[in-house]
C-alpha cells in the first residue's frame, strides 16, 4: 500500500517536465470489482458519498433498483442495473459499480487545455484538481467511460478521486471498505489484475460461465479499476460498458501534433507581412509625396 | 436577402449616420460612411476579445499570461462564447452591409491571376477595372463569411458538450482549429494591408475619407464612378504638376 504524499506522473496542459519525476517509485493500485459477486446493496455508493462530503440528492425512479440515469457531478459512484434477456427466455440481471475508470491512457488527461487541472499520479490515479480547471469540459468529450460531469454552479467539472486522499494515507478506497461481499478489492495491480484473472478462470472451470473474463481494455493501455464479468464479450450489456473505449483522435494527434504546427503557421503570416514590407515597401499612392 | 432583412440593415445604417458625420476637406473623397465604421470597429472588438480568450484555451502554452486578461480561467472559458457571438452578430450586419460591393465578379478572377504582380508591387496603378474593393478584400471577406458560420456551428456543440455527445464535439474541435487558422491568417494579413502595405488606408477607416490620388491607384474604377472623373488623366495630370 503506498504512504506519504503522492508522486505525479502526468499534468494536463503542462509544458516542460513533470516536477519530480520518478524521485520514488509507487506500486501501481487498482480497483477490483467482481460483477459476479456484487449484490446491488448500494453500500458504496453511500460510502462514496460520506466520505466525499456530498449532500444527497434526489433519486430518479426509471422502474429498475438504479438510484439515477448516470453518475452526477457529485455523484461519482453508481451501480447499474440492467435486465439483459437471454436466449433461453430469462433474464440475467445484471448489476455493476460505475465509476472513473482510472485509465492508464486517460483520454480526459489528454483532451484538458488547463495546466494543471488534471494530473496522474505515479499510482495510476487520475485526478482533477478544481482550482485550475476552467470548466472547459474538453475532459467530457475526452472520456470513454462518459465519467465527468460538469457542475453549472462551479463552473468546474468533477469525478471519482479513487479516494486518492485516503489511498496516499495507505487507506483504501471508501467504496471497498463499505462492501460487504468482498466483491470490491483493493491492492497493487499486479495483485489485483492476477486476483481477477484466477477469478476469471474459476468461472470458466466451475460456475458454468464459459465467455468470462477480466475487463481492463488495452485501447486506453489499462485501467486502475478492473471488473471481473461473466461475459467478456459483451460488455455493453452490463449498463453500456464500452468494448473498446478510444480516446477520439481529434484529441491527441490533432492536440498534440497539428494544432501546435497550424499555430505556429498561422502565426509566420506576421513575418511574411513584416519581410514584405522591408522587402517591397509599401505601395503609394501615385504620385508619391515628395519627401520636403 | 429578403426585403425584411435589407429594411433592418437600411434602419440600423439611417440610425447610426444621425449620430455621427464624415468631414470630407478637399482633394479627399468618402470611402467609408460612418455605420461601417462602426460596424467594423465592433467587429474588430469582440474579434480581438474571441481570439485572446479563445487562444488562451487553445494552447496551453499561452494560457498562463492571456487568461488572466480576462479574470482567469473559467472566466476565459464563460466569457469566449460570448464574445463570439457578439462577433458573429455584429459581423452579420456588416455581411449585409457588404453583400454587394463583396459579390465575386469576372473581374476577381482576372485581378486574381496578378496577385503575384500585385504582391512584389510591379505595377505603381491598379488596374482600371478595380471597384471599390479589389479582389484579394473580397477574398478576405468570404473567407471571414465561411470561417465565421464554420466557427458557429462547430462551438454550439463545444459549448454544450453533454448534448451534442462526443463524436460531434470532437469534429466539432478539429473544425473550429481549422477556422481559427484561417481567420488568422487572413487577419494578419488584413491588418497589414490596411496600415504598413498601403500608406492612406487606414484613414478610411477612421475618418472615413481617402486621398483622391489613393483612390486613382488603388481603385480605379470605383474613383470614375464616384467623381465622374478619369483615373489614369488625373494620375497623369498629378504627375506633370508634381515635375
Amino acid at each position: 500500500m503506498p504512504t506519504g504524499t503522492l508522486q505525479i506522473r502526468q499534468i494536463s496542459g503542462h509544458t516542460g517536465p513533470t516536477p519530480g519525476a520518478g524521485m520514488q517509485r509507487e506500486e501501481e493500485v487498482c480497483k477490483y470489482i467482481d460483477v459476479t459477486t456484487c449484490i446491488g446493496c448500494k453500500a458504496c455508493e453511500v460510502a462514496c458519498v460520506e466520505w466525499n462530503d456530498m449532500p444527497f440528492q434526489q433519486t430518479t425512479f426509471d422502474n429498475t433498483y438504479q438510484t439515477m440515469p448516470s453518475t452526477a457531478w457529485n455523484y461519482w459512484n453508481l451501480i447499474k442495473f440492467d435486465e439483459h434477456p437471454q436466449e433461453d427466455g430469462t433474464l440475467k440481471w445484471l448489476m455493476r459499480k460505475d465509476q472513473c475508470m482510472h485509465c492508464e491512457d486517460p483520454g480526459c488527461l489528454r483532451a484538458c487545455p488547463a495546466d494543471g487541472a488534471i494530473v496522474q499520479y505515479t499510482n495510476g490515479i487520475v485526478d482533477f484538481q478544481q482550482e485550475n480547471c476552467i470548466g472547459c469540459q474538453y475532459c467530457v468529450s475526452g472520456c470513454p467511460f462518459d465519467i465527468p460531469k460538469f457542475n453549472n454552479n462551479t463552473k468546474k467539472v468533477y469525478k471519482c478521486t479513487l479516494c486518492s486522499d485516503r489511498v496516499g494515507q495507505g487507506l483504501e478506497p471508501a467504496c471497498i471498505k463499505s462492501c460487504p461481499t468482498g466483491c470490491l478489492k483493493f491492492g497493487t495491480k499486479a495483485d489485483m489484475r492476477a486476483l481477477a484473472d484466477a477469478r476469471a478462470r474459476q468461472l470458466r472451470e466451475h460456475s458454468g460461465f464459459p465467455n468470462a473474463g477480466v475487463y481492463d481494455p488495452p485501447s486506453v493501455s489499462g485501467t486502475h479499476v478492473i471488473y471481473v464479468l461473466h461475459d467478456i464479450t459483451k460488455p455493453e450489456m452490463y449498463g453500456g460498458l464500452p468494448a473498446t473505449p478510444r480516446i477520439p483522435v481529434s484529441f491527441t494527434l490533432w492536440k498534440r501534433v497539428a494544432k501546435p504546427v497550424a499555430l505556429l503557421l498561422a502565426l509566420f503570416a506576421a513575418p511574411v507581412a513584416f519581410f514584405h514590407y522591408i522587402a517591397e515597401g509599401p505601395k503609394e499612392s501615385q504620385p508619391p509625396e515628395v519627401p520636403r | 436577402m429578403s426585403t425584411a432583412i435589407e429594411r433592418f440593415d437600411e434602419r440600423a445604417r439611417r440610425r447610426v449616420g444621425e449620430h455621427g458625420r464624415t468631414v470630407v476637406y478637399e482633394g479627399e473623397l468618402l470611402r467609408h460612411p460612418v455605420y461601417t465604421r462602426v460596424l467594423h470597429w465592433s467587429v474588430a472588438t469582440f474579434f480581438l476579445l474571441a481570439l485572446l480568450s479563445g487562444f488562451a484555451i487553445y494552447s496551453p502554452w499561452l494560457f498562463h499570461w492571456l487568461t488572466p486578461l480576462f479574470g482567469g480561467g473559467p472566466t476565459t472559458r464563460l466569457l469566449h462564447p460570448w464574445f463570439s457571438l457578439a462577433f458573429v452578430g455584429v459581423f452579420a450586419l456588416q455581411f449585409l452591409n457588404w453583400l454587394q460591393p463583396m459579390t465575386w465578379g469576372g473581374d476577381d478572377s482576372r485581378w486574381m491571376r496578378r496577385l503575384r504582380e500585385y504582391v512584389s508591387n510591379t505595377d505603381t496603378l491598379e488596374p482600371e477595372y478595380v471597384d471599390f474593393f479589389n479582389a484579394g478584400q473580397k477574398a478576405y471577406f468570404w473567407a471571414i463569411v465561411g470561417s465565421a458560420i464554420l466557427f458557429l456551428i462547430s462551438g454550439i456543440p463545444m459549448w454544450f458538450p453533454r448534448t451534442f455527445g462526443q463524436i460531434l464535439v470532437s469534429i466539432s474541435y478539429v473544425l473550429h482549429d481549422l477556422a481559427a487558422i484561417v481567420m488568422l491568417v487572413g487577419f494578419i494579413v488584413h491588418v497589414y494591408e490596411g496600415t504598413g502595405a498601403q500608406p492612406g488606408t487606414f484613414r478610411s477607416m477612421t475618418r472615413g475619407t481617402v486621398e483622391r490620388r489613393w483612390a486613382w491607384t488603388h481603385h480605379p474604377a470605383w474613383y470614375r464612378k464616384a467623381t465622374g472623373r478619369d483615373p489614369r488623366a488625373d494620375h497623369d495630370e498629378a504627375v506633370k504638376k508634381r515635375s
